[in-house]
């Protein structure tokens, strides 16, 4: 670092900032948007194409192995940045600490489940 | 302000400020946020259906095929659309740029307007507008919702 810096030797390698967490939370927030620039466009035309074939056309898309992937990456993606994104939301808006904790631990409890299920039903789909 | 007791001056306007195109986009960035967050409950039950089988899936179909699902369906995709594009448009002005009031207002409304072409285009061209088809989608299937 040639740059003169205000902070402390110790405070900049632990890189943690006044915030205490670092800039982790801004970073994936950011970094799973940008995969999902590419994912969700792709993802809401697949999803037009299944669901014109009716059950067995949804099956068919489902199960072909590029379009399992990607169903799981963008559904991963997207419930990550969800994550995120209400956890800012509840920070934000509820003051009460009791509260906000259940909140926060109800969010990441839903983004998980709802994970579990479409990789479990794609996985299903696709193997079976 | 019968309850306020303090005798020093306060602020004096902090009651009147109006709209502005940056603030009705970023917080319409929350919103739609908010409202894709249930949307995702809606696209993880459909994958749910179709691995449970026909007797989940047909009724979901229906559901999804009726006017209200339709509705909710068009919602979904319009606050899909803004937040995708004003993800841009944010991803863009972490970079440090776009802040000029004037641009930044241009592409907040631009983003806006983008969002509800787009919108209004997938439908189209996904056939579910009645009467619309140009990629004949609704042919192809053999059966119409």
């Amino acid at each position: 670092m040639t740059k003169q810096s205000i902070r402390t030797p110790l405070g900049q390698v632990r890189g943690l900032g006044s915030a205490k967490h670092g800039a982790g939370h801004f970073i994936t927030q950011r970094v799973s948007a940008i995969a999902l620039l590419f994912l969700v466009p792709w993802f809401m035309i697949m999803l037009i194409g299944a669901v014109r074939g009716g059950y067995d056309g949804a099956l068919a898309y489902i199960a072909d192995p590029v379009n399992a992937v990607l169903i799981i990456l963008a559904v991963g993606a997207a419930l990550y940045h969800m994550r995120l994104g209400m956890q800012v939301v509840v920070e934000d808006y509820i003051a009460k600490n009791s509260t906000k904790v259940v909140l926060l631990i109800l969010n990441t409890f839903i983004c998980v489940t709802l994970f579990a299920a479409a990789a479990y039903a794609v996985l299903k789909i696709a193997i079976a | 302000m019968s309850s306020w007791t303090d005798k020093r001056p306060m602020s004096p306007h902090v009651s009147i400020w109006k709209w502005h195109m940056t603030m009705a986009s970023s917080i319409l960035h929350r919103i739609t946020g908010c409202a894709i967050y249930v949307g995702a409950f809606l696209i993880v039950a459909w994958l749910f259906a179709a691995a449970a089988g026909p007797d989940m899936y047909e009724p979901m179909a229906g559901l999804i095929g009726s006017i209200w699902g339709q509705l909710v369906l068009f919602g979904f995709t319009l606050a899909m659309r803004y937040h995708l594009l004003n993800g841009v448009r944010h991803l863009f002005m972490d970079s440090g740029k776009g802040f000029n009031p004037k641009f930044a207002s241009f592409t907040a409304g631009l983003v806006l307007v983008l969002a509800v072409i787009l919108s209004v285009a997938i439908w189209m061209l996904a056939g579910l507008v009645p009467g619309v088809d140009p990629l004949n989608m609704t042919t192809v299937a053999g059966a119409a919702q």
